[in-house]
């Protein structure tokens, strides 16, 4: 059994195995989905550089990546005949994806077209068809752990308590984790000793009896009492082999133990994108936010350890940015951008999805990259690919989006 | 970031929480425990339990017979007080009780110059920011930036640039302080929250550029003057100021290097909201309306004569004609009038008379001040005002706080964490002076509500949605705790001087007798007598879904 269909197949033996709780461990085996949501809209531009296009170097006469160096292990790294990885992740997504475990989809996205940040965020993150008046209280992961949950219980699975393995990693909860299953919260960049005893965080509970909040103060305290313990338990077993991470490696480091061990789908957000004045090239701001999303990416691969290969990172954004720097040396609000598809066992090393030629004429209104590929159909058919979902729970998940198979996993 | 929230519509089932809550509500209203018994309970108590450092806090309750000529406080008088100001102290109550309702929402909207306890005033007037002049700090800061760039790299430099840094951190935690103290003992309250109001609905990020040195100057002139006063106003002074401008990169803004951060920002978050009927080509055109309208804490800029008489400048603010695009724009389907400067205002004048900009505002504040999902004709008669008077802000606040469904919503608005922690200090020190406001800003960046330190434009959200998470219900509860079992360092010594007093937060004290005990539901109640100690039975009061919700 290869790798990939061992990663197929966790997602059929998770949906009957059934799983005592959301606070318990996740089986073994299981589909793990990581989102990461780059707020800001990055500029994707200059993480995956379309250096045969003539077009891109005249549009960025001061903020272009110089075309990869035969030969050279530094600058940017040709990953085909058009395309080329920004060198502030060279050494490390450059490195998966040499591994075959990173794919890259560009002209990928939403049809909003609103390029405000907050909207877009808000459309990716609830996942439902523009147009249509929105619910604030459906995201899309939210309504995919519903979704496992009424496929869990139908299986003969424990329903609800099952598909709850689901976390994000932030201080607040995300619009895309809205639904009818409750998701617990907890940022992991401090996890210290939790200040109630059980009979506190009992009375506490008690409080909200009954009260529409009753299940996050009941999850908030057991989370953070859960995660304290994880954590002081770890920092006690394994000194000796202590990695020296800080900043977003230090919380991805953790997130991977967590979903090793217990969580089946999480989301986390990095902010500080939003590049419109200096954003510099191949060193500056977006170059140092790039690379330490890079090196928390790796550190999250190694926590996992062998789940690695039972999981699935994608990396998006609300949108891509002008093609053209703006008169500031920045770039502006755009539309489409470039998905990241990370994992163990993703079809990597490849460029995926619809392309199209990048010259003056083809901008999509004169300034962005178009969309040709449509987040909710890449996401529906890599879930499907995943969970096995059929047709009726993907359009669940995302009303009126088919799914596409970009064979991802 | 769901500041659009008030805009959706919930397709969805009803949540059973939302009936649940109502019940409450409904148990809340009823006379569940009389008065006495209640006293009975909360003397024994503080008789048996307590452990609290120093003892004096343990006391009789205090008397009442002041009280007895007043009317007693309603729930809804209580709530009513409670969102209006930043939660309850004993005066505010006392005001509200001698005033009645419109009387005091009238005081309210006319703030007072002494509205500040005489330590406090002093303190405030200590502070360098009080007396800051932006354009002074801003040409100093660029001679000191020449200064350290031209050094050698090595030890001197960094400590240069770190005495800078230092400088601009204390002078960002300045604002911060003055705006931690007026929340919490201006009797003012309405115009306190009006300034937090306006000034996330203006966000500006202080980490960004220099705007540490600016925040302040920011709050203090460009907020604080027009809060009751027209929307337009309003919006040209936050337009005017460098903080602003460099946060949304305007000062970067010039005829042929258009940067239309701002322009869009201008309208999606500060006036029409998205939808708001304007369009891509209108934020490319607002854009260019904006060209030349930037910051300089310099020398005037050597122009043409012809140009001359079109240059602007006022502190740190400057329109520069050379850098402007003259040429013809419309603007929302009209001809942008004027030549220049000019230019600016005829623009901001015609989005404020937009009737989406009227419901896009009138809606932040209901939000804000009612329910995540404010009545719509309260919203719509707000807007209506908003519309007849010019966008008189004090009089859209007078038909909002006066309205029957405002009445109506009362008791199920969540308290953001801003609301949540003022309202904890000043219930617990009722108008003792603290001293260190540092507790109070770590509290407030733990709960992701750091004053100037949202990092994007859109502010920070209004609604529950954004507050209540498990992660961050557990972490307000930690706070409570902090806050309810001892002084917290709050009246530790800040920046090296010595503090005048100590406390420990006084929950079970008048306060609570008049405005808080009659009104607790049964489950606080419950758990209230299960406290084994006052700091727990603090902690659990101020955890409780009672003082959460206003």
């Amino acid at each position: 059994m290869n790798r990939r269909h061992l990663l197929k197949m966790g997602g059929a033996a998770l949906l009957s195995a059934g799983v005592s709780g959301r606070l318990y461990a996740a089986p073994a085996g299981g589909p793990r989905f990581l989102l990461v949501f780059l707020r800001g809209g990055y500029d994707s531009t200059n993480l995956l550089i379309p250096y045969s296009s003539s077009f891109y170097y005249e549009a960025r006469p001061n903020i272009a990546i110089a075309k990869p160096q035969a030969g050279s292990n530094t600058g940017a790294l040709a990953l085909d005949g058009d395309w080329a990885l920004a060198p502030a992740v060279r050494d490390t997504i450059g490195t998966l994806y040499a591994q075959r475990q990173v794919a890259f989809i560009p002209f990928a996205g939403t049809d909003d077209l609103t390029r405000s940040h907050f909207e877009t965020q808000d459309s990716i993150e609830l996942g439902q068809p523009i147009g249509a008046g929105r619910n604030f209280r459906s995201g899309f992961l939210g309504r995919l752990s519903d979704t496992l949950v009424a496929g869990s219980a139908a299986a003969g699975g424990s329903g609800a308590s099952d598909a709850t393995a689901s976390i994000s990693f932030t201080d607040a909860l995300p619009l895309a984790f809205e639904g009818n299953a409750t998701v617990p919260n907890l940022s992991l960049k401090n996890v210290g000793k939790p200040p109630f005893d059980a009979r506190q965080a009992a009375i506490l509970s008690d409080m909200y009896a009954g009260h529409h909040l009753q299940s996050a103060v009941r999850d908030g305290l057991e989370l953070r009492q859960e995660v304290a313990q994880t954590f002081a338990d770890e920092m006690n077993a394994a000194n000796r082999n202590a990695i020296n991470t800080k900043g977003f490696e230090l919380e991805a480091e953790r997130m991977g133990k967590l979903m090793r061990d217990k969580y089946r789908i999480g989301f986390i957000d990095v902010g500080g994108w939003d590049t419109h004045v200096n954003e510099g090239g191949a060193e500056g701001t977006l170059a140092t936010n790039l690379s330490s999303l890079g090196r928390g990416l790796q550190v999250f691969s190694q926590s996992l350890g062998a789940e690695w290969n039972n999981t699935v990172v994608v990396v998006l954004s609300e949108f891509g940015r002008t093609f053209r720097e703006n008169g500031n040396r920045g770039t502006d609000h755009g539309h489409g951008t470039v998905y990241w598809i990370l994992g163990g066992s993703v079809n990597g090393g490849t460029i995926r999805g619809e392309q199209q030629r990048l010259a003056r004429g083809t901008l999509f209104q004169d300034r962005d990259y178009a969309v040709l590929n449509d987040y909710r159909s890449v996401l529906g058919g890599l879930f499907h690919s995943l969970w096995d979902l059929s047709p009726t729970q993907l359009g669940r998940v995302f009303q009126d989006a088919p799914p596409v198979d970009l064979k991802l996993v | 970031m769901t500041i659009h929230t008030t805009a959706c519509q919930f397709e969805g089932p009803l949540p059973a929480g939302v009936l649940a809550s109502e019940a409450a509500g409904e148990a809340a209203r009823a006379p569940a425990i009389a008065l006495a018994i209640a006293l009975a309970i909360a003397l024994a108590l503080l008789a048996g339990g307590c452990a609290a450092p120093g003892g004096s806090q343990v006391a009789a309750p205090p008397p009442r017979a002041t009280a007895a000529a007043l009317p007693v406080l309603r729930r809804e008088d209580a709530l009513w007080l409670e969102r209006v100001n930043f939660g309850l102290d004993s005066a505010s109550v006392a005001d509200y009780q001698r005033l009645g309702r419109v009387r005091y929402l009238e005081r309210q909207l006319q703030p007072q110059d002494a509205a500040l306890p005489a330590p406090i005033a002093a303190e405030i007037g200590a502070l360098e920011v009080t007396h800051s002049d932006p354009k002074e700090w801003l040409a100093d800061l660029n001679a000191q930036y020449k200064v350290i760039n031209a050094m050698p790299d090595g030890p001197d430099k960094e400590a240069a640039r770190k005495t800078l840094n230092d400088r601009g951190n204390r002078l960002g935690y300045e604002a911060v302080r003055r705006d931690l103290l007026r929340a919490v003992y201006s009797t003012s309250q309405l115009e306190e929250q009006m300034v937090w109001f306006w000034q996330n609905h203006f966000s500006v990020f202080q980490y960004k550029a220099n705007l540490r040195w600016l925040v302040g100057d920011y709050a203090e002139h460009a907020i604080r003057p027009h809060v009751f006063g027209h929307f337009r106003d309003l919006v040209m002074a936050t337009l005017e100021h460098p903080a602003m401008l460099q946060y949304l990169d305007n000062n970067q803004n010039a005829a042929g290097h258009i940067n239309e951060n701002y322009a869009r920002e201008l309208m999606e978050l500060h006036t029409l909201g998205v939808g708001g009927g304007y369009t891509q080509q209108d934020v490319q055109n607002l854009a260019r309306v904006l060209t030349g309208v930037g910051v300089n804490a310099g020398d005037a800029p050597k122009l043409k004569p012809e140009l001359q008489r079109l240059y602007v400048r006022h502190g740190a603010f400057e329109f520069n004609p050379a850098r402007h695009d003259f040429g013809a724009k419309t603007l929302l389907g009209h001809p942008v009038e004027g030549h220049g400067f000019d230019e600016v205002e005829h623009a901001v004048a015609l989005i404020v008379a937009q009737p989406a900009c009227a419901r896009f505002v009138s809606r932040q504040l209901a939000t804000y001040f009612i329910a995540d999902n404010p009545p719509p004709a309260l919203v719509e008669r707000m807007a209506q005002t908003f519309m007849h008077t010019d966008g008189d802000i004090a009089a859209v606040l007078r038909t909002m706080l006066l309205a029957r469904e405002f009445n109506a919503a009362l008791g199920g608005k969540f308290k953001d964490p801003m609301r949540f922690v003022v309202s904890a200090v000043r219930y617990a020190y009722d108008g003792r002076p603290i001293y260190n406001t540092r507790p109070m800003l770590n509290w407030l960046n733990s709960l992701g509500e750091g004053p100037y330190n949202h990092q994007t434009p859109d502010g920070y959200p209004l609604t529950e949605l954004n507050w209540a998470s498990a992660g961050q219900m557990s972490r307000r509860f930690e706070i409570a705790r902090s806050i309810g079992s001892g002084n917290a360092g709050l009246f530790d010594p800040e920046d090296g001087k010595a503090a005048a007093a100590t406390g420990f937060p006084q929950l079970s004290n008048r306060l609570y007798f008049e405005a808080v005990e009659p009104f607790l539901a049964a489950h606080t109640k419950d758990a209230l007598n299960r406290a084994n100690s006052q700091q727990e039975w603090n902690t659990f009061l101020l955890a409780a879904p009672d003082f959460n919700y206003e």
